[in-house]
């Protein structure tokens, strides 16, 4: 083994490096110094997204360990730019006095959650694999409760470590019944012996629900509400689309590469997954208050829309699942930003409480309500299209019925997203929210999004990009 | 540049003033030069349209443009007009610019209505101008949602319930179409999008029988058909004048022209297969719609209802199969276009005088606003299909063109839908008689003042329309029925 093999990490090696300059200057650095740390934090993980934007060729390195795919460095891409989007959001709450004193810890546990993900992404065996997913879920607990004062934070902790860890077991356990019945864990070789056994269907559905659980799937998804409303809202906004969004394309590739022997077994699981999820998240969406509950049900909802990718098994859907993850990322941390500032500003969560809000914080209702249209799938917003692919791809396997139950569902989900711009827009309120001002980060944060929700849809160029570096079954 | 794409920029840079106006001036002027030279350019493109065809130009679209844009899926951003389209053209430019005039002294927060009229004002040119079925997609969405926040925020009684059914149902409605949309793109062999293309591709007839039904309700449930109808009294009923106006105008008209351009026109077989439930059902929206205007008080609800009734008949006459119901179907699309939108303008003028729309607490406002309920007789009669005004030029046609159907079903069908002009003159004479002559029922009324300026103009732009139809019918039903002729499956 030469060490050139380590050149194929350098995404890894440059986010390492990025975050040993952090531990090293938040250690040593002078108190005046310090306040700059924000600021140099996003700038130096904004060059390490840079230096990554373009995908390298595709490779292979310590002995099939570690693959690298076009598409995996594309979707590292969008969780870079999802993380320095959550990054500049996360200024106030970081600089508010209970969270001051850990703030140089936060960058560390983030950007080491962010390294699993990548971990997962470039796995070509399964340990490799399972050594990413646990480096992605146990600091995440941590971010979960590092409000860790507050009672629902504390739990939000608890719920997820628990959780995690559970799911991890039982995905294992089903990687040892993988080991058990075919004697290697190379994703390259084990297509080769895949064959259909009753053993290797139980070892496919343990290890899945792993996924599952990660991205929070009905009936796996009960930890989902209660963490989200608990942790603090950026780690909430980081929890919803990165790690969710990695999760999702981890989940497609393993089963398109390993698992394409498997196709009927596990298109059979997704089918009656995809139906659960969207249709029972819809439902209760429609009775939260809480806009963070709220918003866990939604995302648990576009999760069963990401899935439509997944189970169409084509190249259509790889793109298309990619695609929808960019976009129901850009609109989801668009509606965290603006929740994100108002909370911190006023402490207000509830629907009741956006009441009238346009009166009073025009630009920031704006901004929320074509989130809400984009996660909503309402045209010339960014999330129409990516709907539309992702049911053009289902519905190329001939899987109409369900594009059809997913379509209905979409009313449900538009119903919930306007009784939000309902809220803002016309009911009445006398005591509304106050103006609030936002920081520069929020505000580029905020800029960013929308330019995203708008232009993401109207210009191909970046959908058709995607289409170059896909592969199906 | 395709000039056809003028009709989409023009709304667009409308919109982008929008955002930067200040007070009510500026943006009285944006929206009043950019929906004139919208109409100038609705009517200069049907003079060049009938000159290209008086030149012997045969092609089934003129001055089509196309440019690959999602080319993984086939999708163009392609444009071009027929004659069905050019009358629709014209009908939502004439709607849009009187629209206009009618909000011309909205007071609640009047940058983000007309920012929301702009809006529906893209999608629906951009409806009438794609030949390209994403596209049009596209474009139809984009005129389904504004409507939810200016029936919301600027609308009057149980807004928000009505608001909120509109929406959803009409979204309802585009999910069906959404997948029938899919269906027929892979169905036809997943090589193109655009709708001509689409044709000459045969479709399998199993699937044409489950594709048809859900792009024919998709769209029907726009055109008020039976029994997805019951958004549209709610949402006429509760949205201020001027969507009043665009939504029953040229909204509903876009369900109507979907119908065709879509359902008929790319799965004729299912069509002729299916077409016995779907008339039962549009036959009831005529009947049924005209019945439940007589009992209505509200003066929106009759409209509503009678909308409802007059755009079943659009409807019906589409699955009539004909070239000559066909005709008339575009025909009565553009006459009830004109004739209910003046309708609306007329009520929300005579809301705002009396504040009440209720006709029990109204009546001789033929001595106080003797222009206004002029205007209210000359809508009445061309609903009721007076000679010489556009209602009976339309219904003419679909009747004589229905009846060539010979077999028993259509012809039985086609005499209860002719039932229907006897109950619509019903309840267009007796709001009329209540209404405008009869006693003056409220004494404050007698201080009532007629229309204004901008009123008068919005309503004389709208007579003239419906006469120059009415009497010189010919222009238009030649243009529309040659391009009937020359899509037509026979």
């Amino acid at each position: 083994m030469g060490y050139s093999n380590f050149l194929f990490l350098k995404e890894e090696l440059s986010l390492i490096a990025v975050m040993v300059i952090l531990l090293v200057y938040d250690i040593f650095g002078s108190k005046k110094s310090l306040n700059y740390f924000h600021p140099v934090a996003c700038v130096l993980f904004l060059a390490h997204t840079l230096l990554n934007l373009f995908p390298s060729e595709a490779s292979e390195a310590f002995g099939g360990m570690i693959i690298n795919t076009p598409m995996g460095d594309i979707v590292k891409t969008i969780l870079n730019v999802g993380t320095l989007i959550v990054l500049l959001q996360a200024r106030n709450w970081l600089h508010s006095e209970a969270v001051l004193i850990r703030r140089g810890e936060f960058y560390f546990i983030l950007f080491s959650t962010l390294l699993g993900m990548y971990f997962m992404i470039s796995s070509g065996n399964f340990l490799m694999f399972f050594i990413g997913l646990e480096m992605a879920s146990i600091p995440t607990a941590v971010l979960a409760a590092y409000d860790k004062y507050k009672h629902d934070t504390a739990e939000a902790g608890a719920k997820y470590i628990l959780s995690a860890a559970f799911a991890s077991g039982l995905s294992l356990y089903g990687i040892s019944l993988i080991y058990g019945t075919t004697g290697t864990l190379y994703f390259a070789d084990l297509p080769a012996h895949i064959d259909g056994s009753t053993l290797q269907i139980m070892a496919f559905a343990f290890f899945a629900v792993g996924l599952f659980f990660k991205i929070s799937l009905v009936p796996f998804h009960l930890w989902t509400a209660d963490v989200y409303q608990g942790a603090p809202t950026t780690v909430t906004a980081y929890l919803s689309v990165i790690s969710k969004g990695a999760g999702a394309f981890v989940l497609m590739t393993i089963l398109y590469k390993v698992f394409g022997n498997l196709i009927d077994e596990w298109r059979t699981i997704c089918y009656a997954l995809i139906v659960l999820t969207i249709t029972v998240a819809n439902l209760f969406a429609i009775r939260q208050q809480n806009l963070k509950r709220f918003l866990a049900y939604s995302s648990i909802s576009q999760a069963g829309y990401i899935l439509l990718g997944v189970i169409s098994g084509n190249e259509l859907g790889m793109t298309s699942l990619v695609y929808y993850i960019l976009v129901y990322m850009i609109s989801n941390l668009a509606i965290f930003g603006v929740i994100g500032i108002i909370e911190h500003r006023t402490g207000k969560i509830t629907i009741n409480d956006y009441n009238g809000l346009y009166k009073t914080n025009p630009r920031l209702s704006f901004v929320m309500m074509l989130a809400l249209f984009s996660l909503a799938g309402i045209p010339p917003f960014a999330g129409f299209f990516s709907k539309f692919f992702i049911f053009a791809a289902a519905a190329q396997e001939g899987f109409y019925v369900l594009v059809l139950i997913a379509c209905l569902n979409t009313i449900i989900s538009l119903y919930y997203y306007l009784l939000v711009v309902k809220a803002m827009f016309i009911n009445k309120n006398d005591t509304p929210i106050e103006t609030v001002h936002s920081d520069a980060y929020t505000r580029i944060s905020l800029v960013a999004c929308t330019i995203g929700v708008i232009a993401l849809g109207l210009i191909s160029a970046i959908y058709e990009q995607l289409g170059t570096f896909s592969f199906g079954i | 540049m395709n000039f056809l794409s003028l009709f989409v920029l023009i709304p667009v840079l409308m919109l982008c003033g929008l955002f930067m106006t200040r007070n009510m001036k500026q943006i009285r002027w944006i929206c009043a030069t950019g929906s004139s030279l919208l109409l100038i350019l609705a009517a200069v493109l049907t003079f060049m349209y009938i000159g290209e065809r008086n030149a012997g130009n045969t092609e089934a679209m003129l001055f089509t443009a196309s440019a690959v844009w999602y080319a993984p899926l086939n999708i163009h951003y392609s444009i071009g007009v027929d004659g069905i389209s050019v009358a629709m053209l014209l009908l939502s430019s004439i709607i849009v610019f009187t629209g206009t005039f009618t909000s011309w002294k909205i007071e609640t927060m009047p940058k983000e209505f007309f920012l929301w009229f702009c809006l529906l004002s893209i999608g629906v040119f951009g409806f009438f101008i794609s030949t390209d079925l994403f596209t049009m997609f596209m474009f139809y969405e984009i005129a389904l949602i504004p409507m939810y926040l200016l029936i919301g925020v600027w609308g009057t009684g149980k807004k928000e319930y009505a608001a909120m059914k509109l929406t959803l149902m009409l979204m309802g409605g585009s999910a069906l179409l959404l997948v029938g949309i899919l269906g027929i793109y892979f169905a036809s062999g997943a090589s193109t999008m655009n709708l001509l293309e689409l044709a000459e591709q045969h479709i399998p007839e199993v699937m044409q029988r489950w594709i048809f039904p859900l792009t024919f309700i998709g769209f029907g449930v726009l055109g008020a058909l039976f029994p997805f109808h019951t958004w549209s009294p709610d949402g006429h009923a509760s949205a201020p004048t001027a969507v009043s106006m665009l939504h029953a105008g040229v909204l509903m008209k876009l369900g109507g022209y979907g119908c065709f351009r879509v359902a008929i026109f790319l799965m004729p077989e299912a069509a002729k297969e299916l077409s016995w439930i779907f008339i039962l059902l549009t036959g009831i929206s005529v009947v049924y719609g005209a019945y439940s205007a007589i009992v209505q008080t509200d003066l929106k609800y009759i409209n509503a209802y009678s909308s409802v009734s007059h755009c079943g008949l659009v409807l019906f006459a589409i699955l009539m199969y004909n070239e000559t119901a066909m005709t008339g179907a575009v025909m009565q699309m553009l006459s009830h276009g004109l004739m209910t939108a003046l309708f609306f303008a007329l009520i929300g003028m005579i809301y705002g005088r009396t504040h009440t729309r209720d006709i029990r607490e109204m009546g001789g406002l033929m001595k106080i606003m003797p222009f206004l309920a002029v205007g209210y007789v000359i809508a009445g009669l061309a609903s009721l299909g007076l000679p010489g005004l556009s209602g009976f030029v339309a219904e003419m046609t679909i009747f004589v063109g229905a009846f060539q159907n010979a077999d028993v079903f259509h012809r039985v069908m086609t005499v209860i839908a002719c039932t229907s002009i006897v109950i619509t003159a019903v309840y267009i004479l007796r709001v009329v008689g209540k209404l405008l002559y009869g006693a003056v029922v409220n004494e404050h009324h007698k201080q009532l003042t007629d229309a204004v300026w901008y009123e008068r103009f919005a309503v004389i732009v709208l007579i003239i329309a419906i006469a120059g139809i009415g009497l010189a019918p010919l222009w238009v039903s030649d243009m529309i029925h040659f391009s009937v002729d020359s899509l037509w499956p026979f």
